[in-house]
């Protein structure tokens, strides 16, 4: 493993902003690996983290494969982390939606340019993310559709779900659509919640990571990850959608992962005042419950939970 | 009239509201929107929308047609000085034309793009942000150039900046309503969580006379404020002045001055050492539109932008 300074930056006031890549093995530039971009995704950082420390075990056993380069950074916004913002701190904007960057350009620009720079060139690219629609998800990968996504190796990682989206005019500065755009096989690996570390979500999404890197043959095969699932998979917009018909104190009976069947009770919206029941939530349909809100406030017509029926 | 165009409920004892107040006067039937406080810490718009109010309450009878007036389009945003809406991460500029079926905020910009629609003129005011200081200018798409330079002029602003396109902005309020076929002009000036009464003045007065010139105001407004042309930027003639060094950001200059090529702008300090660490200087010779207003800066903070002479 090397260890390297992709980016630094001084500051005014705080140490310098640095960006750190752990590098393995030596040769053709294979997979990237990307963690939080957002200072709330500790989740993304820790599965990173742990996959630093397998790739490690893996290159001790020499478990590599022989000219495949692999590279982690498990972070590239360590100051919105530190002080508990999800944004960049000085001006609220989101490293994730500056892509492809600008060097000469705004502060989260050049940091944007810096990491796209890093990160370009490689066969497969892995963001671990998270949506602007905050709740906990099931573990699935991610694909803006751009014409260039590929959907069959998609399913390599063995997760359960595989969620392509249409891309709207605001994803389009998304790192996701423009690593596509650039020719990487980009995946954005998704599940648990921002803010907390589920530990179970982890490590099956670090999981699928030696998974994949099994399977497209970066690793020789004694690392025998287990098969993992074949996926489902499915347009964003087939999800039956939840919303809160009413607004109120949200209490769930069920949660991200549960199977469901029609007519079964999700939630009650409370009366925040009087605690009687405003509205009886109910499956409209079969399935398992791909989304479902983690937030203990209903606001009316907000996504409460998504099933995928497939 | 007030009315509400948007009422949902929030978790606990109370409405989310967007409301605007209807004035109507004459027989006319063209109707104009003045919308502003999409961005909650941008705050000149709530001057002009006050002094307008005032104006047709004091003149009803120059109004012939409909003046439409939405100050506030991201309530809760600019009662806690939240740039974007509170709780949802997107830029409300940047979820238009919205879902029905979308996030709350989706749904609420469809209903506004509704509510929008049809009018025969839309300013939707803009104050920069709390960091760059904006001479009075309207921002204006190329694509939408032909069409909106015109009325563009009648707002009497310093400053049309006609920039180029980008895939990003077909999400703002003005390229989501222009591609219905309403017309929007973007009106940007001074800066975030303050009050310009001149630049106010002058818009107020742009805005009647742009009433004027479409019919909709019986009287021609004192324009003597104002210039008599704005300086129509052309594509690509812009220059941006970005920091390249961290610190304090010290400046004597003002907007809205002719600079030299490679005459000094300001510089970036260092508190802890009293270095200079960047003497920041013009590349071009100009008009210097925007200015650094909030002096803390990182690398690749935005400093000034100017308009190649
Ligand atoms: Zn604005």
């Amino acid at each position: 493993m090397k260890e390297e300074i992709i980016y630094s930056m001084s500051s005014p006031f705080r140490d310098d902003f640095r960006i750190r890549g752990f590098r393995f093995g030596e040769g053709e530039k294979t997979l990237a690996v990307v963690g939080s971009l957002r200072g709330d995704e500790v989740q993304q950082l820790h599965t990173c983290a742990q996959l630093v420390k397998t790739l490690q075990q893996i290159e001790k056993r020499k478990g590599l494969t022989d000219g495949v380069e692999i590279l982690v950074i498990p972070s590239a916004n360590p100051f919105s982390m530190n002080i508990g913002k999800r944004f960049w701190a000085m001006d609220g904007t989101d490293i994730n939606r500056m892509f492809p960057g600008y060097r000469l350009g705004e502060t989260t620009q050049r940091i944007a340019d810096a990491l796209f720079k890093a990160l370009q060139g490689y066969q497969y690219g892995v963001q671990m993310a998270s949506s602007y629609v905050a709740g906990c998800y099931m573990p699935h990968v991610k694909l803006l559709h751009t014409g260039y996504e590929d959907i069959q190796t998609a399913g390599l990682f063995g997760l359960p779900y595989v969620c392509v989206r249409q891309p709207l005019p605001f994803d389009t500065t998304l790192l996701n659509y423009n690593w596509q755009i650039w020719e990487t096989k980009a995946y954005s690996l998704y599940g648990g919640s921002n803010s907390t570390l589920d530990m179970q979500v982890s490590r099956e999404v670090q999981s699928a990571v030696v998974r994949f890197m099994e399977r497209v043959g970066l690793t020789v095969a004694d690392c025998r990850p287990s098969a993992g699932y074949r996926p489902v998979v499915f347009d964003e917009s087939e999800l039956v959608c939840i919303k809160a018909p009413v607004s109120g104190i949200f209490f769930a009976f069920r949660k991200a992962g549960d199977m469901v069947n029609e007519g079964d009770l999700l939630a009650h919206i409370i009366h925040p005042y009087k605690g009687t029941v405003e509205a009886v939530i109910t499956a409209p349909a079969g399935g398992r419950l791909f989304f479902s809100s983690d937030k203990f406030l209903a606001l009316q017509s907000a996504p409460l939970f998504k099933i995928c029926t497939a | 009239m007030i009315q509400t165009i948007v009422s949902t409920d929030l978790p606990v004892d109370e409405k989310w509201q967007i409301r605007k107040n209807v004035l109507t006067g004459g027989t006319g039937k063209k109707r104009i929107c003045i919308v502003t406080g999409t961005h909650g810490d941008e705050l000149e718009g709530q001057y002009v929308c006050y002094r307008l109010n005032r104006m047709v309450a004091e003149h009803p009878e120059w109004l012939d047609g409909t003046l439409e007036i939405y100050p506030a389009l991201n309530p809760l945003g600019i009662d806690s000085i939240t740039r974007g809406i509170p709780g949802f991460d997107l830029d409300m500029n940047r979820i238009f034309p919205g879902a029905e079926e979308g996030t709350m905020a989706e749904s609420l910009v469809h209903r506004l793009m509704l509510d929008l629609q049809g009018a025969d003129m839309v300013i939707d005011i803009h104050s920069s942000n709390i960091f760059l200081r904006e001479i009075p200018q309207v921002r204006i798409n190329v694509n939408t150039a032909d069409r909106l330079v015109p009325y563009a002029q009648w707002l009497r602003m310093d400053f049309i900046w006609v920039h180029e396109a980008a895939t990003v902005l077909e999400s703002t309020l003005a390229h989501s309503l222009n591609s219905l076929g309403t017309p929007v002009l973007v009106v940007e000036m001074g800066v975030g969580m303050r009050i310009n009464h001149g630049y106010c003045e002058r818009l107020v007065d742009g805005i009647l006379h742009l009433m004027y010139q479409m019919g909709m105001w019986r009287e021609l407004p004192d324009l003597s404020r104002s210039p008599q042309e704005s300086i129509v930027s052309g594509i690509g003639g812009v220059e941006f002045v970005n920091a390249e060094a961290s610190g304090v950001f010290l400046t004597e200059n003002r907007n809205n001055e002719l600079v030299e090529q490679g005459e000094e702008i300001g510089c970036i300090v260092s508190p802890l050492t009293g270095e200079t660490l960047q003497r920041v200087t013009a590349p071009a010779r100009g008009l210097m539109f925007t200015l650094r207003a909030y002096p803390v800066v990182y690398e690749g903070s935005l400093l000034a932008r100017i308009y190649k002479m």
